[in-house]
């Protein structure tokens, strides 16, 4: 298990049952499973020569280190590769599945806590019917999430990650053979409550959008700066606290921009419903841009 | 953070490239980890020891290269040394300086028999 942030390698579920591999149907899913060859440019370097022995004393001791060499028969095998090829490149294939059907995909990233899934239930209400909606729940455990969203009408599906700390691009894509696609629509993928490693993991999204909760403390964006660079755009969620809060809105604001200048903000909160005609604009904007990307390419 | 995964995608890597180099064993792995991947390095080293046991790569000396961070200013174009992605132009003050090296986490490269 990471000491740094918990994550393990237990068993992938999605909607309660094991993922299997999708070469080997008889094994189970694990977080950041084995599978899958990448296909490298494997460049073989020649062994070195051995280092010739130094005169006089020490030149034993050298000799044996020639003999021990030898008998090991090194080789170094040249790499140069990617860590995250494997994610990126099914990261590609799941954007290339969204922009054919013009889905807008919008990855939920936030700490624990910030309110993603009561913004997200109060999104799915106002959106519901003027455009066809889906959602991917990830979380360690349980589906309370998804049961949350399915109450509104909106088809989800949940996926454990176990004690994976965030979702990967191949969790999605075994998603997406369980998911009805929102065609022209919008594809919500709410991921795990981790304000660090989800940062790193391409899921084919057409742009991150960070929650963060005016109950946090201002310069999160400056202790967790990697989610803030990578997003477009940041919810600051729960306004509605404001007033019985010690938060400085503008100051945190100030924070998130020094780490990205370009991340667009929205002041919100979803339970007095400030700011929400704002965010869902911002929804139906990027879909429509999704939508057009599809017809120039069709 | 999220130092597990990484560990198992670069067993994964070894694994596919013994098999296709026909090694029946790994002695050193030499990785790139830029300074602002996000890595904990002493974490990346105790999640590889355990995902590498019982593989081609069990008791393999792992080696992290790391690389430092270099910006480079949007505003007035001056490059210059980041640790932190949050850090102002030294020459205008501009904040958001682009990443132009010390981010890669690569395989660089194996010592293989």
């Amino acid at each position: 298990m990471c000491t740094t942030c918990g994550c393990g390698t237990d068993q992938v579920l999605i909607r309660g049952k094991t993922a299997r591999h999708p070469n080997k149907p008889n094994e189970p899913l694990h977080f950041r499973a084995h599978e899958r060859v990448v296909q490298t440019e494997v460049q073989v370097r020649p062994p070195l020569p051995n280092p010739l022995p130094h005169a006089g004393e020490g030149a034993n001791e050298s000799l044996r280190e020639i003999n021990f060499d030898r008998s090991e028969a090194k080789r170094i095998v040249k790499l140069e590769q990617d860590i995250l090829a494997k994610n990126n490149s099914l990261a590609h294939s799941n954007r290339k599945r969204f922009a054919e059907s013009a889905i807008l995909a919008l990855n939920l990233v936030s700490s624990p806590g910030s309110g993603k899934t009561t913004l997200l239930v109060h999104t799915l209400q106002a959106l519901k019917g003027k455009l066809p909606l889906a959602v991917i729940e990830g979380d360690q455990q349980t589906d309370f999430d998804a049961e949350r969203i399915r109450a509104t009408g909106v088809e989800a599906i949940q996926i454990n990650t176990g004690k994976g700390c965030h979702l990967d691009a191949l969790m999605v894509e075994h998603a997406l053979q369980q998911l009805p696609l929102p065609q022209d629509g919008v594809l919500f993928i709410e991921n795990v409550g981790n304000l660090v490693c989800p940062a790193a993991f391409d899921l084919g999204e057409a742009a991150k959008v960070v929650v963060f909760s005016v109950t946090e403390g201002e310069d999160k964006p400056l202790k967790y700066p990697d989610m803030f660079r990578a997003a477009r755009l940041m919810l600051l969620s729960k306004c509605d606290l404001l007033p019985h809060l010690d938060f400085d809105a503008d100051l945190a604001i100030a924070y998130a921009r020094r780490v990205n200048p370009q991340l667009q903000v929205i002041r919100l909160s979803a339970t007095s419903g400030t700011g929400m005609a704002e965010w869902l604009e911002w929804i139906t904007t990027a879909c429509r841009a999704e939508r057009v990307a599809a017809a120039q390419t069709a | 953070m999220h130092e597990m995964s990484l560990a198992e995608s670069v067993l994964q890597i070894i694994e596919n490239t013994a098999r296709a180099e026909k090694c029946t064993r790994v002695k050193t792995v030499r990785l790139e980890i830029g300074q602002l991947a996000g890595v904990e390095a002493e974490s990346l080293r105790f999640c590889f020891d355990v995902v590498t046991r019982d593989s081609v790569a069990q008791d393999a000396q792992l080696e992290i290269i790391e690389t430092a961070g270099l910006g480079k200013c949007t505003q007035c174009g001056c490059e210059t040394p980041i640790a932190s992605l949050y850090e102002a132009c030294p020459q205008c003050g501009s904040y958001g300086l682009s990443v132009i090296d010390g981010d890669a986490m690569r395989v660089k490269e194996l010592e293989v028999e």
